[in-house]
């Protein structure tokens, strides 16, 4: 017999953990998501190379513009994946019955994702510098970083979107129209300021953009996490 | 349909004491007419802009309006998930279709004085303008979303969650797009700390103008909430008549 003392529930960070980790199992074994996002990364690159006039607007001029637009699409992809593995088989209904909180299933899905997300930016950005000829250095870095302030503010959205777009008619179709809106002033100030720091200047003129990005992640991943029991079954 | 719904002997009382004619309605679409006469005809050309500054008396009320409307939607979302009452759902249903619908009236009279004044028909550089575009897609959404779900308990709660979502957005939106210097929309002139300075009868005309809108914005969304009744009655009546 198993011991009573193992049967103890998981506490909230713990549980979140257990989602993560069996997320990432089934997206390491299938790899389904992962291959078609990062494709869909590098195929949206080659095609927004050929989408500007060459002798117009310089490559590097671009980049910033189409990272954020490969960025946000590819997000999309994984966003939607995030819940629809659950609909099969109908997967939801045992997160639903083990003994963990619902904040811990939004958390464990929001970190799967970002896990995600990141994962198919450690490709795409490598491939930017490369087909658009960008200088590796100290600006990439601050880029980067700003890359990862604005996928937690995608990710905290997204998510909860993903769980209440897969339990509508329109499913996949929804989610973008439900998401791209709150992923406006994101892009916006990421934008802004990335195009800055890519055009070599300092990172104090940017600060504004940073604290409304950094704002937005708290506000956002605090109000999801809130919200997300709401849009499960009773 | 089986027979059954047609041999009932009597509709719900609900559904056949409702007076056909919406007199609320009918004044407040009188009222605005009212105003209108008056902008058009008995209220001073504007010497710089012309007949095109016409325009204010319909661009301002239903941006009013439209703020109220979604201001409506963003409470009652909080008070349906507070108290689960069905009658705040079907508030935030009613506010937030008279919301899209004058969001896009404000767009498009600001898009034809912009044509006239600014020379074109849209300018991302005015934050107003980007502000009341995104807000639009926001109650697009959501009105997307409420016609994507059967179940009216889900689609409460649901459509609940992106109106308290919304409104946490606007102020994010509203910062971003503040942060370009360029401030090219008509600054206050009614609302700012000394007197209003533009003649009395446009003054008039413009208060007028918004009492008249905010008329008209109640009692849209009053009749949009009766549409509301009627159709969940009829769809109980539906359910309870296909059993019997």
């Amino acid at each position: 017999m198993t011991d009573r003392a193992d049967l103890q529930p998981p506490g909230v960070l713990a549980a979140a953990w257990l989602v993560v980790r069996k997320d990432l199992a089934i997206e390491y074994r299938t790899r389904t998501a992962f291959l078609s996002a990062v494709v869909f990364s590098i195929l949206g690159l080659t095609i927004f190379y050929f989408a500007w006039d060459q002798s117009v607007v310089a490559p590097g001029d671009r980049a910033p513009g189409v990272l954020w637009v490969v960025l946000t699409f590819s997000a999309l992809l994984g966003l939607q994946r995030s819940f629809g593995i659950e609909e099969h088989d109908r997967g939801i209904d045992a997160l639903l019955v083990s003994p963990i909180s619902r904040e811990s299933i939004y958390l464990g899905k929001a970190i799967g994702n970002l896990a995600f997300l990141s994962a198919v930016q450690l490709v795409a950005i490598p491939a930017l510098v490369l087909f658009y000829n960008l200088r590796l250095g100290q600006p990439l870095l601050i880029v980067s970083g700003i890359v990862f302030l604005a996928m937690l503010g995608i990710v905290a959205v997204g998510t909860l979107f993903s769980a209440m777009a897969v339990n509508t008619r329109l499913a996949e179709l929804l989610l973008p129209m439900l998401s791209l809106p709150f992923f406006v002033p994101i892009l916006m100030n990421a934008a802004q300021a990335g195009a800055r720091v890519f055009a070599g200047r300092p990172m104090s003129e940017s600060l504004a953009e940073l604290k409304i990005l950094i704002a937005f992640d708290i506000v956002f991943i605090i109000a999801c996490t809130l919200a997300f029991p709401f849009t499960l079954e009773e | 349909m089986t027979s059954s719904s047609f041999s009932r002997s009597s509709p719900p009382a609900a559904l056949v004491d409702r007076p056909v004619i919406d007199w609320v309605l009918l004044v407040a679409i009188a009222s605005v007419a009212a105003v209108y006469v008056r902008a058009i005809a008995f209220t001073p050309i504007e010497a710089r802009q012309g007949a095109v500054q016409k325009l204010y008396y319909l661009h301002f009320p239903t941006a009013l309006g439209a703020y109220i409307a979604v201001g409506v939607t963003a409470l009652t979302s909080i008070v349906f998930l507070w108290l689960h009452d069905e009658r705040a759902d079907r508030l935030a249903e009613a506010s937030a279709e008279v919301g899209a619908m004058f969001l896009l009236v404000v767009m498009a009279m600001g898009s034809i004085w912009a044509h006239v004044i600014w020379g074109t028909w849209w300018a991302w550089w005015d934050p107003r303008l980007s502000l009341t575009l995104f807000l639009w897609f926001v109650v697009i959404a959501y009105l997307v979303l409420r016609g994507a779900i059967e179940d009216p308990a889900q689609r409460g709660r649901y459509s609940a969650v992106l109106g308290i979502l919304g409104a946490l957005l606007i102020p994010f939106i509203h910062l971003s797009v503040y942060f370009t210097d360029a401030h090219l929309h008509p600054m206050p002139i009614v609302a700012k700390p000394d007197k209003p300075s533009l003649p009395p009868e446009m003054l008039l005309t413009f208060l007028l103008s918004f009492a008249a809108f905010t008329l008209l914005t109640v009692a849209l969304i009053r009749a949009r909430y009766r549409i509301g009744v009627q159709r969940d009655l009829l769809a109980a009546m539906d359910e309870s008549g296909g059993g019997a």
